[in-house]
């Protein structure tokens, strides 16, 4: 398919340009736009944000391979992200990790058949007092998961429905 | 020792107000007063230097884990030639177990904002950058809105407040590399680019963003500014520990009972924070161990912590560091191989492959100590290990390496009965 930006798209471009002195640093925020797109940034994505900018291919491919967030191909329509980096590890972020893979039947990495769900096992997502957690499609993080928190959340993304912010205070605080 | 009165604190960074993120509840509660007196209190703040001498004279140590003067920093700004000077604002935030400049940008994203526009003014700088993690797309979010707010109100744009000074304010987001909470790996991820770390010099006071003089500051040191404008050095000073002055955020994650984001003076005994603070261990088990500063500060012995307070002087003593004060709190079942395994992965993963000890070192670590978690390793494989730590520490452009390298030398040290009897018994032994 041919991928191209909306006139929103372009306008939000052009504001982010007036940003910085010089082009090159709309790379990554264009990136972001081109996968909130899309729902990845593959070669051909690649190539639209580089023609957009005025950029080389080549620096664009570059950038996007170095940051993980960069979907460079295809996923599922939800990617949950399992940390299990420290405190997560200590918390039972692996237990999180094989539970999903048993329950959705695929491996950390893979997608599900029906297109619905990736799994990732990733690095501090910096929320590590509230083990363990995932992060839905570089969105909401959902804390403090259990199996049965995990089994509602799976629910409730296959009817369509994201989840909402969790808010966690300051535990000394009583209004915040 | 003269013991820091942590019970009585009140905190200031984050105190305890609701809706404070708005705009308007910020104001009421004095917000932005100490960014107008710098612009128009001539008595009191003269010019530029002065603000900066207060902030020096202040001590406030970099909290994104470096813990260097921030207004010794900024005093190394080269005299303005009327061009472009920038201010890059680190909120990029991760390092395992740290979690705390999320909680400014929820909860008191203005008095951070209130901060950079002082330093802005104090290095007559024109554009501040605030770098925020990708992962963290809900407080960018959040951000992006104060900052809006705050240019509503004229507290950022032109001509601020009729005083002459003008800045502008932006949010640029990562997208997933930890490298890029390395100052200068992030002035790269800022102009566009991979996010490799620069040789230094030149430092970035001197070339940085676009060649041109950059400081690079973390969330939390900048929103300490306002209450040192207002309430002068001297009060920052008298909080905590001598040499460590100030509030801190303390990140508090592992096996305690209540994990969080904590603001007290520098300088509480680690014990505290874990079994007074935290609501101590979990299940009621034994303290096994801790990493007081975030991955890479080299973890503690239960037996080692007594005394120890959460400043750099103290946990010099025993060899650690307070980095970025996210402390990770280990119970008696532990199993310090399986954990030194995962930092070294995280550590392997997030390597950005410029500089070969770190390319192969962290990958190395990774590996051999993979070996003797699944039960294969011997003994003198702990001693390649340690030896593989010297050949990268201080090798590399920036410090990704010696951080990779720290855990592996001091959880092996520290626990090393644990990790040989996880070591095959070597064929001499057996014979």
């Amino acid at each position: 398919m041919a991928y191209e930006f909306t006139k929103e798209d372009l306008k939000q471009i052009e504001e982010i340009k007036s940003r910085y002195p010089e082009v090159m640093p709309a790379t990554l925020p264009v990136l972001w736009i081109a996968q909130n797109r899309f729902g990845h940034v593959n070669p051909e994505v690649q190539k639209l944000v580089a023609h957009t900018l005025g950029l080389p291919q080549a620096h664009v491919h570059g950038v996007a391979e170095f940051y993980t967030q960069y979907y460079k191909e295809e996923k599922g329509k939800y990617v949950l992200d399992v940390c299990t980096c420290l405190s997560c590890q200590l918390c039972g972020g692996y237990d999180i990790l094989h539970y999903l893979e048993d329950k959705l039947g695929i491996k950390k990495g893979e997608t599900t058949q029906d297109g619905m769900f990736t799994l990732n096992e990733v690095e501090c997502l910096g929320a590590c007092g509230y083990a363990p957690m995932l992060q839905v499609t570089n969105d909401q993080y959902v804390n403090h998961l259990t199996k049965e928190k995990v089994d509602k959340l799976v629910e409730t993304l296959k009817k369509g429905e994201t989840p909402g912010y969790e808010k966690i205070g300051m535990p000394q605080h009583e209004n915040i | 020792m003269s013991t820091v009165d942590w019970k009585n604190y009140d905190p200031v960074l984050i105190p305890d107000i609701k809706d404070l993120h708005q705009i308007d509840v910020y104001i009421k509660h004095n917000g932005y007063k100490a960014f107008e007196s710098v612009l128009k209190d001539k008595m009191k703040w003269p010019d530029q230097k002065s603000v900066i001498n207060e902030v020096k004279e202040a001590n406030i140590r970099g909290r994104g884990g470096a813990g260097f003067n921030a207004g010794l920093k900024w005093s190394f700004m080269p005299p303005s030639d009327g061009g472009a000077r920038y201010l890059a604002c680190n909120g990029d935030e991760s390092e395992p177990g740290t979690f705390k400049d999320r909680k400014i940008f929820e909860y008191n994203p203005h008095v951070f904002i209130e901060g950079a526009l002082i330093a802005a003014y104090a290095m007559e700088i024109t554009t501040i950058y605030v770098y925020i993690r990708g992962e963290y797309r809900v407080y960018i979010e959040m951000m992006e809105k104060a900052i809006a707010d705050a240019y509503s109100k004229g507290y950022i744009g032109k001509n601020i407040l009729g005083s002459g000074f003008s800045v502008d304010f932006y949010v640029h987001s990562g997208a997933g590399a930890y490298i890029c909470g390395e100052e200068t790996s992030m002035l790269e991820s800022l102009e566009g680019k991979r996010g490799y770390p620069r040789v230094k010099p030149p430092f970035p006071a001197q070339k940085g963003l676009w060649g041109r003089p950059t400081t690079i500051n973390n969330i939390e040191t900048l929103a300490h500014v306002p209450a040192v404008i207002s309430k002068g050095a001297s009060w920052f000073k008298n909080i905590g520990a001598a040499n460590h002055p100030g509030p801190i955020l303390y990140g508090i994650s592992g096996h305690v009972n209540k994990p969080g984001v904590y603001e007290l003076p520098t300088g509480v005994p680690v014990l505290d924070l874990i079994h007074d603070v935290a609501g101590g261990m979990r299940n009621g088990k034994k303290l096994k161990a801790v990493i007081p500063g975030g991955s890479s500060t080299p973890v503690l012995r239960a037996d080692q912590l007594d005394g120890i307070t959460m400043d750099s002087e103290s946990l010099r003593t025993v060899g650690s560091m307070l980095g970025t004060a996210g402390m990770v709190v280990m119970d008696e079942d532990t199993d310090m191989v399986d954990v030194l395994w995962r930092i070294a992965h995280f550590y392997h993963h997030e390597s950005c492959g410029q500089c070969t000890p770190c390319r192969e070192g962290t990958g190395w670590l990774e590996k051999i100590l993979l070996k003797i978690k699944n039960g294969d390793g011997e003994v003198k494989d702990l001693d390649l290990l340690l030896d593989l730590t010297t050949q990268m520490e201080g090798r590399t452009i920036c410090a990704l390496a010696d951080a990779a390298a720290w855990p592996v030398r001091f959880t092996i040290n520290r626990f090393r009965d644990e990790f040989e009897a996880r070591c095959k018994k070597s064929a001499f032994a057996l014979a």
